[in-house]
């Protein structure tokens, strides 16, 4: 029911807003919260628990009323008790089987003597019956559904920064931020309330004095979802996630209200007192007419003042404590309101349909009400300071976990620091602190004064023999679950979580963790303090996954000749972060013929391929020899000046990671290459020797600088000839700098596919000049661009290894073939130790190449099928294809090192298990002299 | 409802006795002291019982049982594996796994699920290629599949995701399975402590007394232990007990993350992992969304979650299950992972006689828990190493003899 309009409520009356739950309409606020909403409706029940599908209502009101989720077109659990109404909403309870009145499942709680904590442990484990268990199973669990048809959400990102960051924007909260600001420290202050203030709401005149200080932002709806290293939090706002980097952090997160544990302590009309709070005055929702109130502190009586002005009966207080201080109890005594104290409520009782409390069972009788309202204690907010690295210690005085050793930087106040009467000046303690500790003026080390009285009582919790006293709302967990639990052996905290699965649930044992160590310390005879409590690890609110992923940043590079090879044709693939023409595609012909074409064009005509995806590094100092000579197995110490050479990198074990050419530009300046793929990461690896090795050298990426490109083939050279200043009769594997097309140009002799080419670098802005010149040049040769694949054969023609596909995480040179390249006698290079070692011992396995029959015209081996001697796994094809200078299948494997001789016969098992006979041959294959590569035909 | 669950409405009193004997004092000795309450080092003292015959046995527990990574991975059991010897050995711990729940009595969940290992390149598609025709050479169900098959499998999922990284195919492994990873260790506690094991929780090892390079003793927070014999399944820890004797290994610890969503209806039948976006997603009974990824790329001793981490995730899983924009990540945790330089374990006797280890577990020492027990067991009650473990053994480093299952993770380039 609404109450009438008071100044400071949050909804705005003349924007009424229109919705639908569990089929039927109802009307709200703007301003309004589902759950507000409905309650003004005087909807009670709100959901179904979710072992026992029993009536569930609000409890907190605080985003962890994890029994009012609900499904909302097609976005699941969204939390009633947190989430602002919109006009047109149209919500459902989850997990129900019928709707949240009529819930058939409901007929689970009739079992649950059957069904004790663990049951599921228990039985249904016959391996045949199983799976049909499970199906069961997975049809009763899980909360809200999942909607395929939802968008990929685009959350943006940003960074945040702050000197303080102040974690609440209660009463001690916002006192901290203020303190801070005046000392000079820029603040930012963080609620996940709608509006600052807090829960007691009683502080406006401070939140106009925060929300007016020039050096405080206050940042509402927003929650901190966690507490990462370096004061690194994320605040999660309804669209956008800020990762805030602090310099100081003050938590100020306030207190769990905790609820009391009874019998039928579940029944919707039953909540916490600062819960009916929030609603009368937030939203001016009287949740009850006639209440007992439910009482264990001086809390309950201050809520007590706010019940009455609401019109709310309170038939009595129940009292836990045996002394109620007159302080507290005279105001309601004037009224003659019957105060019990040392009194509990032993039950509730439901009305006939079961939704909603009808009268409480106490000590002193049984007393008719519609409403619950609960004040016993508070469990503190403290997820964060836990994740912070914060040593807590269990206070007895105030009954609660209070922090003892906060990490540098991290401060605490209010009630998760164990102080419920001066929060202000506790959080000006805090927030005088903080600033202080970022350089703004000096720590005020103000004292506090401890409480006087424990705010919170050490054993709400009343024993009945026939149970459904909850503990855990989420899991639909009874006391009886957890001393089961620990008579089964799971007595620490961790077991009894697992076990139960007590505080596993959304809410993640904000209201249950409390209670749940209060039993296992009791039933094991030790103290709370002893049994400590679980890790509390992020979130502190679950957060949706689309805030995490951001908006997706999938980068993908291209080279500066991208559009050319589009307009080729080219069919794309991406080779890493890279996308690359694997062939370019001619009207009319197969794939294959393509890439058999584009090689026939290098073989007899030309061809020029973008190879600029390959990492190009520049390393220049009086050491950049040494350095090079440490890195690759080769040596690089006596290269000539203006001459290239094949280079190869081992990691520390001997294992082949990368290869690429390196260039000598002068006495104290190379030039080299790196694997597409590897470009990053092998940068990354020589920055991070260099660092250790401190050689006075350094080292540049080129990689993006430069566009690069390989003119290839018979004709190559004519077609060149006319670009360029470099004289061309340069020796096979020199290096030259001079200008083609007009560019300043790197010039290196290759010939990697097995004909005269130079490999041609250029600054990335004139790559597609260059291209677009020699493509011009090449017009009347017939040049054709071509892809990876036909590179791939023409290199596979000349027997040469693509590291990655003929090698894996532990091949070595050796195995490789690359034995030749291993320098061994080097005072020192990365897996030389290795190698040394390995070299020592017989090798297991050889790479060779190997030829199918030329008769062989059916079904072809692939890549990795398996090498078959005698039955047994003797090796595998690494790479393979059909080569039309030899007119047959040619290809590289590994064969153990005993089969590794000429011509010797082998077998290679396809998918469906025929054997292919093939014999090991020699390479290259084609022009084993490699004479067309080094003279211009 | 099964009959079994009558007891528990007839009885006044909860019909369950202890699953762990509480044991007051330690024994001054013991034939076999086993550093770890973990899923391996419970297993193995189930099976040193059971099998062996061998009961004054106590394992020590620094924490509490399972509290290591046996209760932080994200379970997956699979046997398709790239070596020989890493092939036949899993496929045993499959074997054992399958009958594990009936053997202990304890319903472990053990859920037959179907796994996929996603390949979104030529690379991917050559490696599965690779581990299919090893796994089928050893008897393993383990094949390469298109798009289709993965489509049928999971039809929700987007096979481009994203457009940037297309599902080309997979190596679809059968017998892939997921369980509670809790309930294990609980079932091989109980199981061992019914045949006499003694597991002491909250006790530390603070040395190890070797006299002459043999095992006589072990020192704790509760007082020295004379034994013979000692075997340590500590995972991330076990540089520290190594360092007790002064033995070393190529350990190197790198946190591994993890995460769960809030509950949710289920929808998602089988194991998916994909190497390319480095994700790997379940769904729990619970109706969580179990989500891991590869491995942080430092190493440090610490389990304390990183933010990068659930950011990385989501963006990867959303690429392929965009529908989960708006579905909540509850939980994150961290595991410290012991690597080895060619992923495979460390087992067996080590050049301390008396000392066994079992280590190098990295990611993958959940499924192999069933295995480990056995072959470590037998390894401890012979003095000799369990065939099945010859090629993890710690001498293989020295002997540059690596057994290479970094092959199948590091092929793609």
């Amino acid at each position: 029911m609404r109450l009438p309009p008071k100044q400071g409520e949050w909804i705005d009356r003349n924007h009424p807003l229109r919705f639908r739950f569990e089929g039927r309409d109802y009307d709200g606020c703007a301003g309004d919260t589902i759950a507000s909403a409905l309650a003004a409706n005087g909807v009670k029940v709100l959901g179904r628990s979710f072992k026992y599908h029993r009536p569930r209502g609000l409890m907190s009101v605080a985003n962890h009323d994890v029994n009012a989720v609900m499904q909302w077109g097609g976005m699941p659990n969204v939390r009633a008790d947190a989430t602002p109404l919109v006009a047109g909403m149209d919500l459902t309870a989850v997990n129900t089987f019928g709707g949240v009145d009529k819930d058939k499942a409901r007929i689970l709680g009739w079992f649950s003597r059957f069904l004790p904590v663990g049951f599921y442990y228990k039985a249904f484990h016959s391996k045949r019956l199983f799976p049909l268990w499970e199906k069961m199973f997975r049809m009763t669990t899980g909360l809200g559904k999942v909607d395929f048809a939802t968008p990929h959400l685009r959350t943006p990102k940003r960074y945040g920064f702050c000197d303080v960051l102040v974690i609440g924007a209660g009463t001690s909260g916002l006192s901290a931020a203020l303190a801070a600001a005046e000392q000079g420290a820029d603040v930012a202050i963080v609620d996940e309330n709608a509006k600052p203030g807090g829960s007691t709401h009683g502080a406006s005149e401070l939140v106009a004095r925060v929300v007016a200080h020039p050096r405080v932002r206050v940042i509402t709806d927003t929650y901190a979802a966690g507490y990462y290293t370096d004061h690194w939090v994320p605040l999660i706002e309804r669209g956008r996630m800020t990762k805030m980097r602090a310099r100081a952090v003050v938590v100020a997160s306030g207190g769990y209200e905790q609820p009391a544990v009874f019998r039928n302590n579940d029944l919707p009309g039953i909540m916490l007192a600062s819960g009916a709070q929030r609603l009368i005055r937030r939203w001016s929702v009287k949740p009850a007419q006639r209440i007992v109130l439910l009482a264990a502190n001086a809390d309950a009586y201050l809520a007590a003042e706010d019940f009455l002005a609401a019109g709310i009966e309170i038939a009595a207080v129940v009292d836990l404590r045996d002394v109620v201080p007159e302080a507290q109890k005279s105001a309601l005594a004037a009224r003659r309101i019957p105060v019990h104290a040392g009194d509990c409520i032993l039950e509730a009782i439901p009305t006939a349909d079961g939704n909603s409390v009808a009268s409480v069972r106490t000590k002193s009788g049984e007393i008719t009400c519609d409403g619950v309202f609960v004040s016993v204690g508070w469990a503190p907010a403290a997820p964060l300071l836990y994740q912070a690295g914060t040593k807590m210690r269990y206070d007895d005085s105030v009954h609660q976990f209070v922090p003892e050793k906060l990490p540098d930087g991290a401060f605490a106040c209010g009630r998760v620091n164990g102080i419920h009467t001066a929060r202000s000046l506790d959080g000006e303690r805090a927030g005088s602190a903080a600033a202080a500790h970022c350089g703004f003026g000096v720590d005020r080390a103000i004292f506090v004064p401890a409480e006087t009285e424990s705010p919170t009582h050490p054993w709400p919790i009343v024993a009945h023999p026939q149970g459904k006293n909850f503990l855990d709302f989420d899991e639909d967990l009874q006391v009886a679950d957890l001393e089961n639990a620990i008579q089964e052996g799971f007595d620490n905290i961790e077991l009894m979580k697992r076990y139960s699965t007590v505080g596993m649930g959304p809410s993640q044992g904000k209201h249950s963790n409390m209670n749940a160590l209060r039993v296992l310390a009791r039933c094991t005879g030790s103290t709370p303090g002893e049994v400590g409590t679980t890790t509390a690890r992020p979130f502190f609110h679950p957060v949706p996954m689309s805030h995490l992923a951001g908006r997706g940043f999938a980068p993908e590079r291209r080279t500066p000749m991208h559009a050319r090879h589009e307009a080729a044709g080219a069919v794309w693939m991406s080779a890493g972060v890279w996308q690359r023409p694997e062939y370019y595609a001619v009207s009319g012909q197969s794939r294959l013929d393509c890439i058999r074409g584009e090689a026939d064009a290098v073989r007899n005509g030309v061809g020029l391929i973008d190879v600029g995806t390959l990492g190009k590094l520049e390393i220049r100092g009086p050491q950049a020899a040494e350095f090079l000579e440490r890195v690759y197995i080769s040596k690089y110490a006596g290269l000539k000046v203006g001459m290239t050479r094949y280079a190869v990198m081992c990691d520390e074990s001997g294992v082949v990671i990368d290869d690429g050419v390196v260039a000598r530009l002068a006495e104290d300046h190379f030039y080299f290459t790196t694997t597409t793929s590897g470009a990053a990461l092998i940068y990354r690896e020589l920055s991070r020797w260099n660092t250790i090795w401190k050689l006075d050298c350094g080292i540049v990426n080129l990689t993006g600088a430069m566009a690069a490109m390989n003119l290839a083939g018979p004709k190559a050279k004519a077609v060149l000839a006319g670009l360029t200043d470099v004289d061309l009769s340069l020796p096979y594997l020199a290096v030259r700098e001079g200008m083609v097309c007009g560019v300043s140009a790197r010039l290196m002799r290759v010939g990697f596919v097995g004909e005269w080419g130079v490999e041609i670098h250029v600054p990335f802005e004139h790559g597609a000049a260059v291209w677009d010149a020699l493509m011009a040049a090449g017009k009347s040769a017939g040049i054709r661009p071509f892809g990876v694949e036909a590179q791939r054969l023409l290199r596979l023609e000349k027997g040469h290894i693509i590291i990655g596909q003929d090698t894996d995480g532990l091949t070595t040179p050796g195995e490789a073939a690359l034995d030749w390249a291993v320098k061994l006698d080097k005072p020192f290079f990365v897996g030389q130790r290795s190698l040394q070692a390995i070299a020592r011992k017989p090798r297991r396995q050889q790479l060779v190449g190997f030829m199918l029959p030329a008769e062989h015209t059916a079904e072809a081996p692939k890549e990795c099928h398996l090498v078959i001697e005698d039955g047994e796994i003797a090796g595998r094809v690494t790479s393979i294809a059909w080569s039309p200078s030899l007119s047959r299948y040619i290809g590289l494997a590994y064969v153990r090192s005993d089969m590794a001789t000429a011509d010797r016969k082998f077998h290679i098992r396809l998918t469906g298990g025929t054997l292919v006979a093939a014999r090991v041959a020699k390479t290259p294959f084609y022009d084993p002299e490699n004479l067309r590569q080094k003279e211009s035909a | 409802m099964p009959w079994r669950l009558l007891r528990f409405a007839l009885a006044q009193k909860h019909p369950e006795p202890r699953m762990f004997t509480r044991h007051d004092e330690l024994k001054s000795a013991y034939d076999v002291v086993i550093i770890g309450a973990g899923g391996h080092g419970l297993a193995a003292a189930y099976y040193l019982a059971r099998d062996h015959g061998i009961t004054n046995v106590c394992v020590l527990e620094k924490g509490y049982i399972g509290g290591g990574n046996t209760g932080r991975n994200t379970t997956i059991i699979r046997s398709n594996y790239l070596t020989p010897e890493g092939v036949k050995f899993y496929d045993e711990s499959v074997r054992l796994w399958q009958d594990l729940s009936q053997d202990f009595d304890l319903n472990l969940f053990y859920s037959n699920r179907g796994h996929f290992t996603l390949a979104h390149t030529d690379a991917a598609m050559r490696t599965s290629r690779w581990r299919a025709e090893v796994n089928k050479h050893y008897g393993i169900e383990s094949e390469v599949v298109g798009p289709d098959f993965v489509k049928k499998a999971a039809p929700m999922i987007d096979l481009s995701c994203g457009g940037h990284a297309p599902i080309m195919g997979g190596l679809y492994h059968a017998p892939g399975a997921v369980a509670r990873h809790d309930a294990v260790a609980w079932g091989y506690g109980r199981g061992a402590d019914m045949r006499g094991v003694e597991i002491h929780q909250r006790t530390e090892v603070t040395g190890i007394d070797v006299v002459g390079g043999k095992v006589t003793g072990v020192q704790t927070s509760r007082g020295r232990i004379a034994t013979n014999k000692v075997l340590c399944a500590v995972a991330g820890s076990t540089p520290r007990i190594l360092k007790m004797i002064d033995v070393r290994t190529p350990l190197y610890i790198h946190p591994l993350q993890a995460m769960v969503s809030e509950p949710v209806k289920p929808w998602l039948d089988p194991i998916l992992v994909s190497g390319s976006l480095h994700i790997y997603i379940s769904q729990s009974s619970r109706g969580e969304l179990v989500m891991g990824a590869s491995l942080d790329p430092y190493e440090v001793h610490s389990t304390r979650s990183t933010l990068d981490f659930p950011e990385g995730l989501s963006a990867h899983m959303l690429d392929m299950f965009p529908f989960l924009s708006n579905v909540k990540v509850m939980r994150q945790w961290a595991g410290m992972a012991d690597m080895t330089p060619d992923f495979a374990p460390i087992m067996g006797k080590t050049p301390v006689e008396g000392f066994y280890l079992d280590a190098g577990w990295g990611t993958w020492g959940f499924k192999a828990t069933p295995v480990c027990g056995k072959t470590m067991s037998w390894t401890v009650a012979n003095d000799r190493n369990h065939e099945l473990i010859t090629g993890f053994t710690l001498d293989r480093f020295r002997d540059y003899a690596l057994t290479g299952e970094k092959g199948a993770a590091s092929v793609g380039h």
